[in-house]
């Protein structure tokens, strides 16, 4: 009686520094990234107004914006996900409808995954080699790109794969019972049906790549001035970060406002997403 | 009646029915999508072909030593990569080590005891802090992290380990007090790989059964002697692969490192020493290495993180399909 009553309280007193390490490591864990969010939020809403979006990266000493940054991450990520989309979708499909079972199905699967987590600065390496030595021989915008669209792919593959799979059969076999071309069933009837799985997928893959910073640092370059040519090298607003930050005050306090912006504008567009993806469950 | 002659009553027009309109695309099609599957497989090829091609003039030049030695000298044009890889492992996994045990923490209060109300809110945050950039930590770690660290924790820990000269403790935490070094590196490692494992592992957890967990309720357990017991066997496969998927984001991660780590190319010699990761040293050094064995020296790093990193994802994706198809 004496022996099996200790082993309760020996077993209660396990259980409770087990909880109270847990209830402890989340507190700590949400206070250190609310923290994060934190001096983001005071520092970067600090530095907001209005030539932030109208004036290029200033030189040291002067005051200035992001402008470059905000145009350079729109074209290169408008570029990046016009490729990954028709790439992604198509591939996606590929799994999904015809050669998802076969042996280089599932090896084209099992890559698209490793790709999926791959650290984004080989990819950077790996379009800046191959652009650059064969195509445009200096840094460029396109190359900038094709390197965050390599990054969106693997998303959209994925998700796409994932969406067409939850269709029912017999929507296909109804389309295709009605004599209609198999293309034409996934267009107008699979894809129709799962398109707002499909945008998850697109939304989530923009979230990813308009932060990256690493695959543009061989492939963009950066620059301090407004353009839109994206034949030249171009800024993006984590390469403005990633120069400012190592600057004077004021330039840090540029840094602050451009982090704020990325990690907003990624929150915006992940938040939109999860909401789509409840809405499709429900619906 | 034979089929022919079922046929020879129908009228001409039915006998020859033209195919559905596009049916002649149909094909173009499945190629268009086959071709856009094989873009994934060559893109993945192309990065190690492309790694191996010219990152080989670095192996043929300096052969066994590039691994072994870590003389990193770009004005005598010497290259020995062994301080980066080994950073790159030290860190990795040293930022595993701090972040497991607060991700398991943070999965399971949020799958077995946090309050209902709490549980979509808490869940979300740590979804949605899985998705900020990692250039953002980087620059917390650099301009708020790293001259906290410094100030409290590398001066007060310097000034115990003078007590014992020679000591382990000593040892380990020579160097300059400056808040940079592989230790600050892969703290700012683990908060950044933080929420993307937890939030893994919470998706993991929940697979598992009600039945499975109420019965070892039912049988008496504790809460901590369900999940060691019942819960995390159930889902070991999928656990370790999450851990992995972790590591390998740990291993290939450069933004959150680069301002961090002190960039210097020899052994680090302490937790405090400044040291560098592959990644880091790519992405600090490649736009200026104009000569060809420069380059192909830092080329020849990237291949190796290639090669670590891939086996590392290959056994992470493996072990989460495992488990899926349980």
């Amino acid at each position: 009686m004496a022996a099996s009553s200790f082993r309760v309280a020996r077993r209660r007193v396990q259980n409770a520094i087990f909880v109270g390490f847990c209830y402890a490591v989340t507190a700590v864990a949400l206070i250190a990234l609310a923290a994060i969010l934190f001096t983001l939020l005071k520092n970067g809403a600090a530095g907001i107004n209005l030539d932030l979006f109208t004036k290029a990266v200033p030189p040291e000493g002067e005051k200035g914006g992001l402008a470059d940054g905000i145009i350079g991450s729109i074209l290169m990520c408008g570029e990046g996900m016009a490729i990954a989309l028709i790439i992604g979708i198509l591939a996606g499909t590929w799994l999904a409808e015809y050669g998802g079972t076969s042996r280089y199905g599932i090896v084209v699967r099992f890559l698209n995954d490793v790709l999926l987590s791959a650290p984004s600065i080989l990819i950077g390496l790996f379009v800046a080699q191959i652009m650059i030595t064969a195509f445009i021989h200096h840094p460029s915008g396109y190359a900038g790109g094709v390197a965050l669209a390599l990054l969106a792919i693997p998303v959209i593959t994925r998700t796409t794969e994932d969406v067409l799979l939850l269709q029912p059969v017999s929507l296909r076999e109804s389309g295709v019972a009605l004599g209609t071309p198999f293309w034409t069933v996934i267009r107008t009837i699979i894809w129709r049906a799962s398109s707002s799985g499909i945008l998850t997928g697109a939304l989530l893959a923009f979230a990813r790549i308009s932060g990256e910073t690493a695959p543009l640092l061989f492939t963009a370059l950066g620059n301090n001035f407004i353009s839109f040519d994206m034949y030249h090298a171009m800024s993006a607003l984590p390469l403005s970060i990633f120069q400012l930050t190592t600057g004077s005050a004021d330039q840090v306090q540029l840094a602050w406002t451009g982090a704020l912006l990325v990690s907003a504008a990624v929150l915006v567009v992940t938040i939109v997403a999860r909401l789509l993806s409840q809405e499709q469950k429900r619906g | 009646m034979t089929d022919a002659s079922i046929s020879a009553t129908l009228p001409d027009a039915a006998r020859r029915r033209s195919s559905p309109r596009g049916a002649g695309f149909d094909i173009w099609f499945e190629y268009a999508c086959f071709a856009a599957a094989t873009t994934v497989l060559v893109a993945l090829g192309g990065v190690l072909v492309v790694l191996v091609f010219y990152g080989w003039p670095a192996f043929a030049t300096f052969g066994l030593d590039f691994f072994t030695s870590s003389t990193w000298d770009p004005v005598k044009n010497v290259y020995g990569g062994a301080g980066p890889i080994v950073g790159t492992l030290i860190t990795a996994i040293l930022a595993l080590m701090f972040s497991l045990p607060v991700a398991g923490g943070v999965a399971f209060f949020l799958v077995e005891f946090c309050p209902p109300f709490l549980r979509r809110p808490i869940g979300t945050a740590v979804e949605l802090l899985a998705g900020i950039p990692s250039i953002v930590y980087g620059m917390w770690g650099y301009l708020v992290f790293a001259p906290f660290f410094a100030a409290k924790i590398e001066v007060p820990i310097q000034a115990v380990a003078a007590n014992a000269p020679g000591s382990l403790l000593d040892t380990l935490t020579a160097g300059v007090p400056d808040g940079y070094g592989i230790l600050a590196a892969s703290i700012i490692l683990a908060i950044m790989i933080l929420p993307f494992t937890a939030a893994t592992l919470r998706e993991l957890l929940q697979t598992v059964p009600a039945q499975v967990r109420e019965s070892a309720y039912g049988l008496g357990a504790t809460t901590s002697e369900v999940i060691f017991t019942v819960t995390l066997p159930y889902v070991r496969r999928g656990a370790i692969g999450a851990v992995m998927l972790g590591l390998g984001r740990a291993l290939g991660e450069t933004m959150a490192v680069t301002f961090i780590i002190g960039n210097a190319h020899n052994f680090p010699k302490s937790l405090f020493d400044s040291g560098s990761t592959i990644a880091s040293t790519i992405a600090s050094e490649f736009s200026e290495a104009h000569d060809p064995i420069y380059s192909a020296s830092l080329i020849a790093l990237g291949l190796v993180l290639f090669l670590i990193t891939f086996g590392v994802l290959a056994i992470a994706r493996l072990m989460l399909r495992s488990q899926a198809k349980l």
